[in-house]
C-alpha cells in the first residue's frame, strides 16, 4: 500500500459514494459534495477567492460566513474554512466589517476605565443582549469580556478574548454598535504591556546580550572544526522535563 | 460526526497501552533517540526530499548549473514568463510613480511588519504592500511558539548548537549567530509591544522544549503564538498611519531597478480592480513568506492561501540567487482526519507537552521530539514500510498522536488551556482531543531555503533586502520549531535597520528600468524554454477542473483572471 499515491494537494479526497447536495451561494443554487467545507464548496462551484479566504485553517478571520439552514429561521455564523456544508444551506460571506480603530501610543496609555472611555466610548452602550457571543465563530464569551472591560478588569477581558481572530462578526451583529474586537485588542496589548509583570530574567539576559557577552562563544563555534562542532552537538546536556527533575542544573556552565 | 466506529475500535488499542507508556515516561524512559547515522538512513529512504521523481535542475538565471535538483513545482515558476508580457507598455508605466516612499516592504506577515516598524523607528517613511489582507500570512497560523535563550540554564551558545545540528550542519554560521544572539532582544521587543506571553505569576516566561533542542526555550501565547504576534504587530502598524501606509490586495509582481542596478521600487497588481501601479522606494524589503501552496510532491499543506514563492521569483529575475530551495520541511503532524482538516497543522507543542506518536498496535515507534525531517520520515516509514498505519475513510493513512497523555502528565484541563485553538478546531468535528487521540501524517510546512542574504538581510542587489521565510540559509536543510517566528523578527528588524542606514548614507535614484526582466526572458529563450505560464503565481487555483473547462472566455494570467 502506498500512501503517497493518495497525496492530492489541497483537493479533497472524495470516495465514489460521496453524496451531492444543494447549497445556495448568495441565493444561487449549486450542487456540491456533501463533505466539503463551505470554502471548498464555493471553489468547487467555480469561484476563485480574492476576498474571504486567508489562512484556510480557521485562524485568520478572513472567511466568516452568514447562513441559514433548511427549515430553521436562525441566522448562523461560521468560518467558511471550518464549517461543512449542509443540504439547503443559504449562505453569504462577509469578508469585511467596517470598524474604527483608535490610534494610540502604548507607552503613554494606562490600563484604566478612563482609557476605554477615551478610545472606545461606545463600549459602555452594551445592552447585554448576548448577540455577539452567539455570533462568535470562536465560541468566545464576547458579552462577558465586554462586561469585564466596562468594569475595568483588563486581566479577565484579555484572557476571555485571547482567541479572538478579529473576524468582526460580533461587531456586525451588535445592536449597540460596539467594536468589540478592536477594544479587546487594545485591552490585550495594554494587559501584556502594563499589567502582566515584566520578565526580570529577560531584562538580565538582554543586558548581557547588549554587552556582547555571548559573541566570543558564538565566534568560537564558528571557528572550531566541523568534527569538533558535531562533537559538541552530540555531547549537549539534555534538560529533563519538569515532571522528571524540576531543579536540574547543567554541569557545563562556562557558556551560560 | 467524530470518529467512525472502526476508528473508535482502534482507539481502544491506544487506550490499552497508554498507562504503561505513561509509566515509562514518568520513570524517565523515553523511546530511544536515533543516532546521527540512523537519522541519515531513515531520511534517505523515506523523506520526500530524497525522492528521485518530481525534481529537476534550474536552466536559467543565477542558480543555473548549480548541480542541485529542485522541486518541479518551484522550477516551473522560475521557468515561467513575467506577467509584464507587453514589456514596453510597462516601461512606459514605470516612468511615473503612483507612490513614493523611503522603504517599500513587500508582504505583511511577521517579517514584513517587523521590518516596517523598525524602518519607521529609524526615521523612514514606509509603504507595506501585501497580497491579501495585512496578516493573511503564515505568521498568523503559527501555533507552538518562538525560541530564545532567555533562561539562566540556557544561553545563545546552546541555541546555536541546537539550530545548526538540527539543520544537519548546513546552516550559514553567520546567520545562525545573528539569530540566536538577537533572540532575547526580540522576545523583549514583543513583550514591550504588549504581547501576551505565557508567564508565571512573577512574570517569568514559561518555556517548553521543542524537537531537537537541549533546553527549554520555546515561548508561547497559548497555541496562538503567531496569531498573537501578528495581531500585535499589525495593531502597531495601524497606530502609525502617518508613517506607514499599508496597501492591501496589491501583490508586487516585478521589481524596478535603475540603470545602475539599484533596486528602486516595484510594480503592484491590484487584485480587485486589475490595475497596475508603480511604487518608487529608496530601499525594498522582500518579506513574502514561503511556498506551501505549490504542493510539492502533491502534499497537502499547513500554509496560508497566498504562500506561492512570489518573492523568490521577483528577486531571481533581478539576479539574486537562492539557497537550499531543494530542501522542504514536512511537518510530522498534519491532520489526516477529518478530511475537512486535511494537512492542517497540529502543533509540535502537542508532543512537547507529552503526547506520543503511536502506531496501529498502540506502540511507540519514534522518539517524539526528533528533528522534524527525521520525525516525518519515521512516520512515513511506519505507515509505508512497516504497514502499521491507520487507514482513514477517505483513503489516507496516518498514525495516532496520543493527546490524552497530556492530561495525565500535566493535569486535567491542560489541553483545553494550552491548546485552545486546536481544541476548538477538533471539537467542531465532534472530536475531543483531551480524551481522544488525533490521526496525523506529515504535511508540507515550510520552505527551508530562500533568497540569499547576509546577516543584515542584505542581498547582492543594492537596495534590495529580504527577511523571513522567503530568505534562506538560516535553517540550512531543516528548521527547528520556534526558530521561524524568531527569524522573521530578527531578520525583519535587521533588514529594516540596514535599509534605513543604506538610505541615510545617501541614495540617488536613477532612471527606472525593467532590463533585468528582459534579460531574464532572453535567458529562458536561450535555454530553450518556451512557455505560456506566467509567474509569480499569486494565488493557487483550486477551482473545480470540470467547471474550469467551461470557463471558456476567462483569460488567465498564471492562476488569476
Ligand atoms: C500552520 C503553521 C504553524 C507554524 N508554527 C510555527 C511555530 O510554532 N513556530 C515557528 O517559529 N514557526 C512556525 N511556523 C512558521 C512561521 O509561522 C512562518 O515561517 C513565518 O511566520 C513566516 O513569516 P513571514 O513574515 O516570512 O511570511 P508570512 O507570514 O507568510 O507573510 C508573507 C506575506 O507576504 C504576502 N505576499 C506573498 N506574496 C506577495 C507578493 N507578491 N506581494 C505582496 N505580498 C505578498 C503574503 O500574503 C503574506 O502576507 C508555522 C507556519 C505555519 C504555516
Ligand atoms: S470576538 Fe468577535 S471578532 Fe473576535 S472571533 Fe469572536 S466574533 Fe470574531
Ligand atoms: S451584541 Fe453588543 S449590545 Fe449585545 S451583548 Fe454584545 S456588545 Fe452588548
Ligand atoms: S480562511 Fe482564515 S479563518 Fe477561514
Amino acid at each position: 500500500m502506498s500512501a503517497e499515491l493518495k497525496q492530492s494537494g489541497d483537493k479533497p479526497n472524495l470516495p465514489p459514494d460521496t453524496k451531492m447536495i444543494e447549497v445556495f451561494i448568495m441565493g444561487k443554487r449549486y450542487k456540491v459534495p456533501a463533505t466539503l467545507t463551505i470554502q471548498k464548496a464555493i471553489e468547487w462551484a467555480g469561484f476563485q477567492f480574492l476576498r474571504g479566504c486567508g489562512c484556510r485553517g480557521g485562524i485568520c478571520g478572513a472567511c466568516p460566513t452568514i447562513y441559514r439552514t433548511k427549515d430553521d429561521y436562525k441566522l448562523k455564523i461560521g468560518l467558511a474554512c471550518q464549517t461543512v456544508v449542509e443540504d439547503g444551506m443559504y449562505l453569504v460571506q462577509l469578508p469585511f466589517v467596517p470598524a474604527q480603530k483608535s490610534e494610540y501610543h502604548i507607552e503613554d496609555e494606562r490600563p484604566t476605565i478612563a482609557a476605554i472611555e477615551k478610545h472606545y466610548p461606545e463600549t459602555f452602550r452594551c445592552v447585554q443582549c448576548n448577540t455577539c457571543t452567539k455570533a462568535c465563530p470562536m465560541d468566545i464569551e464576547v458579552m462577558q469580556y465586554i462586561a469585564e472591560i466596562i468594569k475595568g478588569d483588563y486581566k479577565k477581558a484579555a484572557e476571555l478574548s485571547s482567541s479572538c481572530i478579529m473576524c468582526g462578526m460580533c461587531a456586525a451583529r451588535c445592536p449597540a454598535e460596539l467594536q468589540q474586537f478592536n477594544v479587546a485588542m487594545f485591552v490585550r496589548r495594554m494587559y501584556g504591556r502594563h499589567v502582566l509583570p515584566k520578565a526580570e530574567h529577560l531584562q538580565k539576559r538582554v543586558k548581557e546580550i547588549n554587552e556582547n557577552k555571548y559573541i566570543p562563544f558564538l565566534d568560537e563555534l564558528g571557528e572550531i572544526s566541523h568534527d569538533e562542532l558535531v562533537e559538541r552537538y552530540k555531547s549537549r546536556e539534555w534538560q529533563p522535563e519538569p515532571y522528571e527533575d524540576p531543579n536540574w542544573q547543567p554541569k557545563e556552565t562556562k557558556y551560560l | 460526526m467524530g470518529y467512525t466506529p472502526e476508528l473508535n475500535e482502534l482507539i481502544k488499542i491506544v487506550e490499552k497501552t497508554r498507562p504503561e507508556r505513561i509509566r515509562q515516561i514518568k520513570a524517565g524512559h523515553s523511546f530511544p533517540k536515533l543516532s546521527l547515522e540512523e537519522r541519515a538512513e531513515v531520511l534517505e529512504k523515506f523523506h520526500p526530499d530524497y525522492k528521485k521523481t518530481g525534481r529537476c535542475p534550474i536552466l536559467a538565471g543565477p542558480n543555473k548549473g548549480d548541480g542541485k535538483f529542485y522541486p518541479e513545482e518551484f522550477v516551473e515558476l522560475l521557468h515561467s514568463g513575467s506577467r509584464l508580457k507587453d514589456i514596453e507598455q510597462f516601461e512606459k508605466l514605470i516612468q511615473k510613480p503612483d507612490y513614493e516612499t523611503d522603504v517599500l516592504v513587500i508582504g505583511a506577515g511577521g517579517a514584513g511588519c517587523s521590518a516596517a516598524l523598525t524602518a519607521m523607528v529609524n526615521g523612514q517613511n514606509v509603504i507595506i504592500t501585501t497580497k491579501l489582507r495585512m496578516g493573511d500570512a503564515n505568521t498568523v497560523m503559527a501555533e507552538g511558539g518562538i525560541q530564545g535563550a532567555t533562561q539562566e540554564v540556557d544561553s545563545p551558545y546552546y541555541h546555536y548548537l541546537d539550530t545548526i545540528g538540527g539543520g544537519h550542519f548546513t546552516n550559514d554560521p553567520k546567520l545562525v549567530k545573528a539569530l540566536v544572539n538577537d533572540a532575547p532582544l526580540v522576545i523583549e521587543w514583543l513583550e514591550s509591544l504588549g504581547m501576551m506571553f505565557d508567564k508565571e505569576k512573577d512574570g517569568r516566561l514559561k518555556v517548553l522544549k521543542g524537537g531537537g533542542v537541549c533546553r527549554r526555550r520555546m515561548h508561547s501565547s497559548a497555541d496562538m503564538t503567531g496569531s498573537e504576534i501578528m495581531r500585535v504587530l499589525r495593531d502597531e502598524i495601524k497606530n502609525n498611519p502617518d508613517k506607514i501606509l499599508p496597501i492591501e490586495f496589491a501583490p508586487a509582481v516585478e521589481l524596478i531597478l535603475d540603470q545602475d542596478g539599484k533596486c528602486m521600487g516595484a510594480i503592484l497588481y491590484h487584485l480587485e480592480t486589475k490595475v497596475y501601479s508603480v511604487v518608487y522606494a529608496k530601499a525594498v524589503v522582500i518579506a513574502t513568506g514561503g511556498f506551501g501552496r505549490l504542493h510539492i510532491q502533491g502534499f497537502p499543506t499547513t500554509n496560508h492561501y497566498g504562500a506561492t514563492a512570489d518573492g523568490i521569483i521577483l528577486a531571481y529575475r533581478a539576479g539574486v540567487r537562492h539557497r537550499f530551495m531543494y530542501s522542504t520541511q514536512y511537518h510530522p503532524t498534519g491532520a489526516a482526519f477529518p478530511e475537512q482538516n486535511i494537512g492542517l497543522l497540529i502543533t509540535e507543542k502537542v508532543r512537547t507537552l507529552g503526547a506520543e506518536p503511536v502506531n496501529r498496535n498502540g506502540e511507540e515507534f519514534v522518539f517524539p521530539l526528533e528533528p522534524r525531517d527525521v520525525e516525518s520520515a519515521c512516520i512515513i516509514r511506519e505507515c509505508i514500510e512497516r504497514n502499521n498505519g491507520i487507514a482513514t475513510p477517505t483513503g489516507r493513512l496516518g498514525v495516532w498522536l496520543d493527546s490524552p497523555m497530556i492530561e495525565i502528565l500535566r493535569g486535567e484541563g491542560t489541553v483545553k488551556k494550552a491548546l485552545e485553538a486546536k481544541y476548538i478546531q477538533f471539537k467542531r468535528y465532534g472530536i475531543d482531543i483531551s480524551k481522544q487521540p488525533m490521526l496525523i501524517y506529515p504535511t508540507l510546512h515550510y520552505q527551508n531555503g530562500g533568497i540569499e542574504i547576509d546577516e543584515w538581510g542584505d542581498t547582492t542587489v543594492p537596495g534590495l533586502f529580504a527577511a523571513g521565510e522567503v530568505a534562506g540559509g538560516i535553517h540550512g536543510e531543516n528548521r527547528l520549531m520556534g526558530n521561524s517566528l524568531l527569524d522573521i523578527n530578527v531578520f525583519g528588524r535587521r533588514a529594516g535597520k540596514k535599509a534605513s542606514e543604506y538610505i541615510t548614507a545617501g541614495i540617488t535614484l536613477g532612471t527606472p528600468k525593467l532590463d533585468h526582466v528582459k534579460k531574464f526572458q532572453n535567458e529562458l529563450k536561450e535555454a530553450g524554454i518556451e512557455t505560456d505560464e506566467l509567474s509569480p503565481m499569486i494565488l493557487p487555483d483550486y477551482s473545480n477542473p470540470k467547471v474550469r473547462e467551461r470557463q471558456l472566455t476567462a483569460k488567465r494570467f498564471g492562476t488569476l483572471q
